[in-house]
């Protein structure tokens, strides 16, 4: 009935592991305690998880990617203490449970906190700066949500029943096969990304049909804002490499549950085959998280510095040759793995050539500030912090591209120190620039600038302190992934190190701080116009939040920077002659069911209850059918309806006034002669 | 699809159906990746048979044949239902409809019987790395081609109930795509797989 699960299966093993699966506990009862107290459970599944908009799956996705953010801040930061004592001692952590901690650690910070917050962004902004009314597929958006959503839940849940893999978050066989390491770990690590996987792949293909087919009249493929394209060549991304990780994952499901031998040591496996698949996704899905990032630079960086783009055709080609090329270098992940010179040196030829479109980029924001009349808000502050960051990052890189040097750094913290290097400014950053940039656009009023600076000083500092002393401690030869060492030289820069993740813990503190010090106040900041920045893109178009089909009229779109044109020709705020009947999706619980038969299928299978994942799955199975034989799916808005929310839209324009920005030092206003580029 | 076409749709429908279509086309090029992993696992693998079975001692090119020929035919059926539907002939539809799910349910049942007949050899996916990868790759054509039939079940409840509406018949076109789509990829199984294994 219960197949492997057992009252043993409870974390009681060790204080540690207990106290983090109370505060799982906790927390959920918390949250479900706040819904209760506030009387909002029927506001929450009538208009939240039911719902199909694409700005409220957005604002959803956002959400879980904060929560697992801190979930695997706090893995890092008991990483950082356990080496910072673990100098011929024990430390505080037991090895089976440090490796838990960078297992987690890994597979959190990927998969559910840059993944959803990816989607999250896209969702929120796409549409909106493509001048759609919503994504191509909006039932197949609720599905990828409640997916990735089911993958996280496994992804806590593991914390209270069972234990999670200490395979790392790659999950490399044969350690990863049954043989070597039995149990429920690495099975909560496959499920997981499995089905989360699932939804994210939908994700892309309902970005690039949404981006292809949806645009207003006049947004040619040349006009498209820059977050835009790179959604574009990331959803292509996702669409081609997520296959081989759900083929990876699946191999390896077969060899341990089922006894098929693809990466087993006897028997005919091929362990190689695994790695080779594996970072035919992986090395790919560094760049579908990264150009999104991107995507917001440039978008903050020419808002910022109230300019236009400089070089737009040039980041637009770059976005796509660095989505070609990155097909083109998985191997650099396994240089010392027994390949021939001729395949590595193509590897490394290759991984050193992809570093020229991204620095064709890094020069195309750099010579959009040139001359520009730079406003210091938090995004900006972001992006320039990336900038300087990103930069070192990447020339470390090109050093690990060289395989004689990679032999040397090989699974040495210095790989951590780059790939941390590259991840947290490139990656993090641009997301939290994208969060603060557009949380107005989603809320309607703009989050505290004083504590996001402060956010942004702390995330720096702490960043140079935590991550510089990896690099020292790589060249001096300290394995990644140590849970005690007995080499004195080491401690010091591991202590800095632990320094430097308390800083972080500080930049922490003040996103959360920054959250509630704005919603409590956000009567001083409300965004009336919709366009708080003075933005340049059609997204600022909208009221703020967006009405739920986002424009009234589809806007005609006549130049790059199509909202800055129109403010510029004066007809930004025209008042349309009248309106026209919407049709609108119907809000849907079949999303939120998959989802959730989705997250009990994983579970059932993690813990050998087949009754149970069959029953999943006929559930699915009900669910997709039924839906796919109801063709009453749409509502209309009607005319007076729109007309009403436009109305009070125009009431509020009135009111407002005409720029925000206009008070802040340097604003070139609204139609200002750009200077040559 | 022509049949679409001449309904009379709205030209916003007629949009809806296209992105539909687009998506569709996405969704089977992201398929035939997982396909084109698991021909390249199987081709890394054919060789690692461990002192077990190999290619020549179990694969049957009868039956192989008799495979093929029911779904390129049953590809032929789904041809002629989809012209019926563009001559609005909702009793014919469903006649080759139901042609067709007999011809894909025979080779389910061939392969089925392939299957436990390797196994009861001794040849099962636990034998060896080549076994594995055999029985996962044509194994997951199978699952396409079950997930077809069933498909197909619901398809032809759509348009016996529904008749041959515009969403109909939209979700007729996807699922031609797809079923020719796994033929396709039957097409490459028998070419990589099977007369490679047994000549």
């Amino acid at each position: 009935m219960f197949g492997r699960l057992t009252i043993d299966s409870l974390p009681f093993y060790s204080a540690v592991a207990a106290s983090g699966a109370a505060v799982t506990v906790l927390g959920g009862l918390a949250v479900a305690g706040a819904i209760t107290y506030f009387g909002a459970w029927r506001m929450v599944m009538t208009q939240w998880v039911s719902s199909v908009d694409h700005k409220k799956i957005g604002i959803m996705y956002i959400m879980l990617a904060l929560v697992m953010l801190l979930r695997g801040f706090v893995d890092a930061a008991m990483m950082r203490s356990q080496q910072a004592v673990a100098y011929n001692s024990d430390g505080y952590l037991p090895p089976d449970h440090f490796d838990q901690i960078f297992s987690s650690h890994g597979t959190i910070m990927i998969f559910f906190m840059a993944m959803p917050f990816l989607s999250g962004l896209a969702n929120l902004i796409v549409p909106q700066q493509i001048g759609s009314r919503d994504v191509a597929f909006p039932f197949m958006n609720s599905v990828s949500l409640w997916l990735t959503t089911a993958g996280a839940g496994l992804m806590l849940i593991s914390l209270v029943v069972g234990k999670f893999s200490t395979a790392g978050w790659t999950g490399y066989p044969p350690y990863s096969g049954v043989e070597y390491t039995p149990g429920v770990g690495v099975d909560y690590w496959l499920w997981m990304v499995f089905v989360a996987g699932f939804g994210t792949t939908m994700t892309g293909i309902n970005f690039l049909v949404t981006i292809i087919k949806n645009r207003a009249p006049g947004m040619t493929m040349f006009r498209l804002p820059l977050f835009t394209w790179t959604m574009l060549i990331t959803s292509v991304l996702i669409i081609f490499a997520f296959p081989a990780l759900t083929v990876a994952c699946a191999m390896l499901i077969l060899d341990r549950n089922f006894g098929f031998h693809f990466f087993t040591n006897a028997m005919g496996g091929n362990m190689m085959n695994y790695i080779n698949l594996f970072w035919l996704w992986g090395h790919p899905e560094v760049y579908i998280l990264i150009l999104p990032a991107f995507g917001v630079f440039s978008e903050v960086v020419s808002t910022f510095s109230q300019k236009r783009l400089f070089g737009y055709i040039s980041l637009v080609l770059a976005t796509c040759a660095i989505g070609l090329l990155s097909f083109t270098v998985w191997l650099h992940h396994f240089f010392t793995m027994g390949s021939s010179a001729k395949v590595n040196s193509f590897f490394g030829t290759m991984t050193t050539i992809i570093s020229v479109p991204t620095g064709v980029k890094v020069f195309d924001w750099l010579l959009t500030m040139y001359r520009g009349r730079i406003i210091f808000k938090p995004p900006m502050l972001f992006t320039i912090g990336f900038l300087v960051t990103f930069v070192i990052g990447g020339l470390s890189g090109v050093l690990l591209a060289l395989p004689p040097i990679d032999y040397m750094m090989h699974n040495t913290t210095f790989l951590v120190a780059h790939f941390h290097n590259m991840i947290i400014p490139g990656v993090l950053f641009g997301y939290l620039a994208g969060y603060m940039y557009w949380f107005p656009k989603a809320f309607g009023f703009k989050l505290n600038e004083k504590w996001g600076t402060r956010a942004f000083w702390c995330w720096i500092i702490g960043f140079y302190v935590a991550f510089m002393p990896l690099y020292v401690l790589g060249m001096l030869g300290m394995p990644r992934r140590m849970e005690h060492y007995d080499i004195a030289a080491w401690q010091p820069h591991l202590i800095v190190a632990w320094v430097g993740a308390f800083i972080i813990m500080l930049g922490m503190i003040c996103l959360g701080v920054q959250l509630v010090v704005s919603i409590r106040e956000r009567n001083q900041a409300l965004d009336l116009t919709g366009d708080p920045w003075n933005g340049r893109s059609l997204e600022w178009a909208t009221s703020s939040p967006a009405a739920p089909y986002n424009f009234a009229v589809v806007p005609k779109v006549e130049s790059r920077d199509a909202w800055w044109d129109m403010k510029q020709r004066g007809v930004a705020y025209e008042r349309p002659a009248e309106y026209e009947d919407i049709v609108m999706p119907k809000n849907t619980y079949a999303g939120v069911v998959i989802g959730v038969a989705g997250g009990v299928f994983g579970f059932a299978a993690i813990w050998w209850m087949w009754w149970l994942a069959l029953l999943a799955l006929v559930v699915i199975a009900g669910t997709i059918i039924y839906r796919a034989s109801d063709d009453d799916d749409e509502f209309i808005m009607t005319a007076s309806e729109v007309k009403a929310i436009e109305d009070e839209r125009f009431a509020q324009l009135a009111k407002a006034p005409k720029n925000e920005m206009a008070d802040e030092p340097g604003f070139a206003g609204n139609a200002a002669p750009e200077p040559a580029e | 699809m022509s049949s679409v076409a001449s309904m009379t749709i709205s030209p916003r429908d007629a949009e809806r159906y296209e992105e539909k279509d687009f998506g569709f086309w996405l969704y089977l090029m992201s398929d035939a990746v997982i396909f084109a992993c698991l021909f390249a696992t199987y081709l890394v693998m054919v060789g690692n048979a461990a002192g077990g079975p190999t290619p020549k001692d179990v694969f049957e090119l009868d039956r192989a044949a008799a495979e093929t020929a029911l779904l390129l035919l049953s590809s032929t059926t789904f041809g002629v239902a989809a012209v019926a539907l563009s001559a609005g002939d909702r009793g014919k539809v469903l006649l080759w409809l139901a042609i067709t799910f007999l011809l894909g349910a025979g080779f389910i049942f061939l392969e089925i019987g392939e299957f436990t007949g390797m196994i009861a050899q001794g040849a099962g996916p636990d034998r060896s790395g080549f076994l594995s990868a055999f029985f996962t790759l044509v194994g997951t054509h199978g699952f396409h081609v079950s997930v077809g039939l069933v498909w197909i079940v619901v398809m032809f409840a759509q348009v016996f109930f529904k008749g041959l509406t515009a969403p109909v018949a939209s979700r007729f076109m996807r699922l031609g795509l797809f079923w020719h789509f796994l033929d396709i990829i039957w097409v490459v199984i028998f070419s990589v797989v099977y007369l490679p294994g047994v000549l």
